[in-house]
C-alpha cells in the first residue's frame, strides 16, 4: 500500500465513525461537533483527490459556516443539557436495513466503474481555477447558472429574513 | 551573499542522506523540522509582544510597565509563565470535559496554522500554496468553533452569552474580511501569497496605493475578527465578566490569551504581506534576507497601530459594532468590490503613467485610476454616513421623554 | 502541489502539540487541591439559579444567516479574480452583477430592519 492509500483509509474511518456519532449521540451539540470532525476528514478527502480548492471550499462553508449555524440553531431553540431523549424509534431496524440496502447497491454499481479505481494524476493543479474562474463566467460555460445561483441564495436570504422576522415582532 | 537558512538545509539533507532513510520519510523529517521552526518562531515573537505590548501600553499611559524582572523587564513574560503553572488546573465539575479541554487547544490551532503560508523572504516560507488566501479564510473558521466549544461546554450563563457575543461578532465581521481579501486576489490575480508579495515590487506598486480603502477595511476587520480593543466585547467584564473563557484558569486559559496575541501580529503579518509588499524593498534582489527585516519592520508598524489603538479606543456597544459592519463596512467593501474590477479591466492595459528615480516610483495609469475610485468611494461613505446619522439624531430626538428617579417632595415628607 | 499539502498536514499535527503540551504539564504539575465548591459553576460568587441555557436573541440567529449566504457567494468570487486576466468584458460584467445581487440581498435585509439590534 502506498502512504497515500493509508492515509485514505484511516481519514475514510475517521469521517464514517464520526459520522455514526453524528446519528447516534444523544447530545444535539456533540453531534454537530461529530460533523465537523466528518466534514473536515471530507476536506482531507478532497486534498488526497488533488482538488485543494474544494478542500478549502468545504472547510470555510461547510465548517465554518453551516457547521457554526447548526450549532447556534441547536443551541438557540433547544435545551441541550437536557436532551435526553433516544435517537432511535421504533423504525431504527428498518432504516438500518435500508442504509444496507443502498450501500451494498452502491458497492455492487461502483464496483464495475472502470474510473473507480483510477488514482488521480499527481500533477500541476494549479490552473484548475483559472479555468474554473473562466468557466464560471464565460458565455459558453456557466454564466446562467452563475447568475441563477447568485439568485437563488438572494432568495435563500429573503426567505429567511422572511420567515424569521415576523416572529420577533410577536414576542415583543 | 548566501543564504544562511539554506546552507543549514543542505547541512542537515546530508546527514539525513548518510542514514539511508527511504526518501518519503525524509521528506517527512525534513518538513517536521520546518515546521516546528516556524511554529517556535511564531510562539516566540508572540512570547516577545505581550512583553512589548505591556511596554508600551504602559508608555501611552504615562506609566513604566515591566521593569523588574531581567532588564528592561524582558523576562516579564517567563515570569508570567511559572506563575500560570503554579495555579490550581479546575475543570468544572459540570463542564463538558471532552469540549472543554479540547478548545484552548483549537483557539491556538487555528492562528497557528495561518504561518504554514507566511513567506518571510523571498526563499523562506513554510509552503507554497496556490489557495493560501482562502486557506487563511478557511483556518480561521476553527477558532469561530473554539469560541463556541469554550463557551458551550463550560456549561456557564456568562460562558455562553459571550459565546454567542463573540461568535456573532467574529462570523459577522468575517464578511468584510472575506471581501476585502478579494481585492488584493483580484489585483494580483492570484491567490498565493507569494505572488501576491511578488507584484508589490516597487513603492508605488504596494496595493495600499491602488486600494488603501481596502487595506483598511481589512485592518479594521481583522482587529474585530481577534477581539481587542475597540472590539473587545466578547469579554465585557462589567456585563458578562469575562466571556466565553470565564471557568479557565492557569495555561488553559493561558493558550486563550497566547491565541490573541499570536493572531494579533497574524494580523499584522497578513496586513503587512497583502498591502504593504511583505518582504519586498530596495536591495531584496540582491541579498534576500534582508526581505525578513523589511517583513518584521512593516509587520511590527502594523502591530504598532493595533497596540496604539487598544491603549486609545473605548469598547465599542454591541449595536454599534452590528451596525457599524453591516451597515457601514460591508457596503462599502461591496461598493468597492463593483467599482475595482470595472476599473481594473478598462485601465489595465494603459501603461505608466509617471515614473521617477530609474523606475523606483512608478506610478501606472491602472493603480492611479483605482487610487481615485477609492478616494471616491471613501468621500461618498463620508458622506452617506454623515447623512444617516442626521437623521438618526433627529429621530432620536423625538423618543418620549423616560420618568427619571427625582427626590421625594416636601409635601409629601 | 502534494508536498505543500503534507506540510500542511504535518502543520496541523504539530500546531495541535504546541499548545496541548504545556496543558498536558501544566495538568500533570499543577497544584491539585479540589473541593466541591471551587468546582462549582463560577457566576460572580452567587449559587447557580436555573439552567445555563436561556433564552437566546434571534438576532444572533439572523446575523449568522446572513453571513452563510454571503459566505457561499464570495467563494465564487475567488476563482473569478484570479481568472480576472483572461475574461471578456462579458465575464467580467457578469462577476459585477453576480456583487450587485449580493449587495441587493443586504438592502433587503436592511430594508427589512433585519441588521437593527433592538
Amino acid at each position: 500500500m502506498t502512504p497515500d492509500q493509508i492515509l485514505f483509509i484511516v481519514t475514510a474511518l475517521i469521517s464514517t465513525l464520526a459520522a455514526v456519532m453524528v446519528v447516534s449521540r444523544r447530545n444535539m451539540v456533540h453531534a454537530a461537533l461529530f460533523l465537523v470532525l466528518t466534514l473536515f476528514g471530507v476536506a482531507v478527502a478532497f486534498v488526497l483527490l488533488e482538488a485543494p480548492f474544494l478542500a478549502v471550499v468545504q472547510v470555510l462553508v461547510y465548517i465554518g459556516a453551516i457547521a457554526i449555524l447548526m450549532i447556534f440553531a441547536v443551541m438557540l431553540t433547544r435545551n441541550v443539557t437536557d436532551d435526553s431523549g433516544d435517537p432511535f424509534n421504533k423504525n431504527a431496524r428498518v432504516g438500518g436495513l435500508a442504509a444496507l440496502f443502498v450501500f451494498s447497491l452502491l458497492v455492487v454499481m461502483f464496483g464495475g466503474w472502470s474510473q473507480f479505481t483510477a488514482y488521480p494524476q499527481a500533477g500541476d493543479t494549479s490552473g484548475s481555477i483559472v479555468q474554473l474562474g473562466v468557466a464560471l463566467t464565460a458565455a459558453d460555460g456557466y454564466v446562467i447558472a452563475f447568475e441563477v445561483a447568485s439568485m437563488l441564495l438572494l432568495g435563500a436570504l429573503v426567505g429567511a429574513i422572511f420567515v424569521v422576522w415576523p416572529r420577533q415582532n410577536e414576542n415583543e | 551573499m548566501t543564504d544562511p537558512l539554506a546552507l543549514l538545509g543542505d547541512w542537515l539533507l546530508n546527514l539525513l542522506a548518510q542514514l539511508n532513510l527511504p526518501p518519503g520519510l525524509r521528506q517527512v523529517i525534513l518538513y517536521l523540522l520546518g515546521v516546528s521552526v516556524i511554529a517556535t518562531v511564531a510562539l516566540v515573537i508572540t512570547i516577545f509582544n505581550t512583553w512589548l505590548e505591556r511596554k508600551i501600553a504602559a508608555r501611552i499611559q504615562d506609566r513604566l510597565g515591566p521593569n523588574r524582572v531581567g532588564p528592561w523587564g524582558l523576562l516579564q513574560p517567563i515570569a508570567d509563565a511559572i506563575k500560570m503553572l503554579t495555579k490550581e488546573d479546575t475543570t468544572p465539575a459540570a463542564a463538558d470535559k471532552v469540549a472543554y479541554n479540547i478548545a484552548p487547544i483549537l483557539a491556538v490551532v487555528s492562528v497557528l496554522l495561518i504561518w504554514a503560508v507566511i513567506p518571510f523572504t523571498s526563499q523562506w516560507f513554510g509552503t507554497q500554496l496556490n489557495v493560501a488566501v482562502l486557506y487563511i479564510a478557511a483556518v480561521g473558521s476553527f477558532g469561530v468553533l473554539a469560541v463556541l466549544m469554550a463557551g458551550w461546554s463550560s456549561n456557564n450563563k456568562y460562558a455562553l452569552l459571550g459565546a454567542f457575543r463573540a461568535v456573532s461578532q467574529l462570523i459577522s465581521y468575517e464578511v468584510p474580511l472575506f471581501l476585502s481579501l478579494l481585492i488584493p486576489v483580484l489585483l494580483a490575480r492570484s491567490m498565493d501569497i507569494s505572488v501576491i508579495v511578488e507584484k508589490q515590487a516597487t513603492l508605488l506598486e504596494m496595493y495600499v496605493v491602488a486600494a488603501p480603502l481596502a487595506a483598511l477595511l481589512f485592518f479594521i476587520s481583522s482587529v474585530a475578527e481577534v477581539g481587542r480593543t475597540p472590539f473587545d466585547l466578547l469579554e465585557a467584564e462589567s456585563e458578562i465578566v469575562a466571556g466565553y473563557h470565564i471557568e479557565y484558569s492557569g495555561f488553559k486559559f493561558g493558550m486563550f490569551q497566547a491565541g490573541e496575541f499570536m493572531h494579533t501580529f497574524t494580523i499584522a503579518a497578513l496586513t503587512a504581506l497583502l498591502f504593504l509588499g511583505g518582504w519586498q524593498g530596495p536591495g531584496v534582489a540582491q541579498a534576500p534576507i534582508l526581505g525578513l527585516f523589511y517583513f518584521m519592520g512593516k509587520s511590527f508598524a502594523v502591530y504598532f497601530v493595533t497596540m496604539w489603538m487598544r491603549s486609545t479606543l473605548p469598547r465599542i456597544r454591541i449595536d454599534h459594532m452590528q451596525a457599524l459592519n453591516w451597515k457601514i463596512l460591508v457596503p462599502i467593501a461591496l461598493t468597492l468590490l463593483m467599482l475595482t474590477p470595472i476599473v481594473d479591466y478598462f485601465t489595465k492595459d494603459l501603461g505608466v503613467l509617471f515614473s521617477a528615480f530609474g523606475g523606483a516610483l512608478t506610478l501606472s495609469w491602472r493603480f492611479a485610476a483605482l487610487l481615485l475610485t477609492n478616494i471616491l468611494v471613501t468621500l461618498a461613505a463620508i458622506e452617506a454616513v454623515r447623512r444617516n446619522a442626521k437623521r438618526n439624531f433627529v429621530e432620536r430626538s423625538r423618543f418620549p421623554e423616560r420618568p427619571v428617579a427625582r427626590p421625594p417632595r416636601e409635601e409629601a415628607a | 502541489m502534494h508536498n505543500s499539502w503534507l506540510f500542511i498536514g504535518i502543520f496541523i499535527l504539530v500546531a495541535g502539540v504546541f499548545p496541548a503540551l504545556p496543558i498536558i504539564l501544566f495538568h500533570i504539575f499543577g497544584p491539585k487541591r479540589q473541593t466541591p465548591e471551587k468546582l462549582e459553576t463560577y457566576e460572580c460568587g452567587m449559587e447557580t439559579v436555573g439552567q445555563t441555557w436561556v433564552q437566546f436573541k434571534v438576532q444572533y440567529y439572523i446575523y449568522a444567516l446572513i453571513f452563510l449566504v454571503f459566505d457561499v457567494e464570495i467563494i465564487f468570487l475567488y476563482p473569478w479574480a484570479v481568472a480576472f486576466d483572461k475574461l471578456p468584458l462579458l465575464g467580467v460584467a457578469a462577476g459585477v452583477l453576480f456583487i450587485f445581487l449580493l449587495a441587493d440581498g443586504l438592502w433587503y435585509a436592511w430594508q427589512k430592519g433585519a441588521l437593527e439590534w433592538s
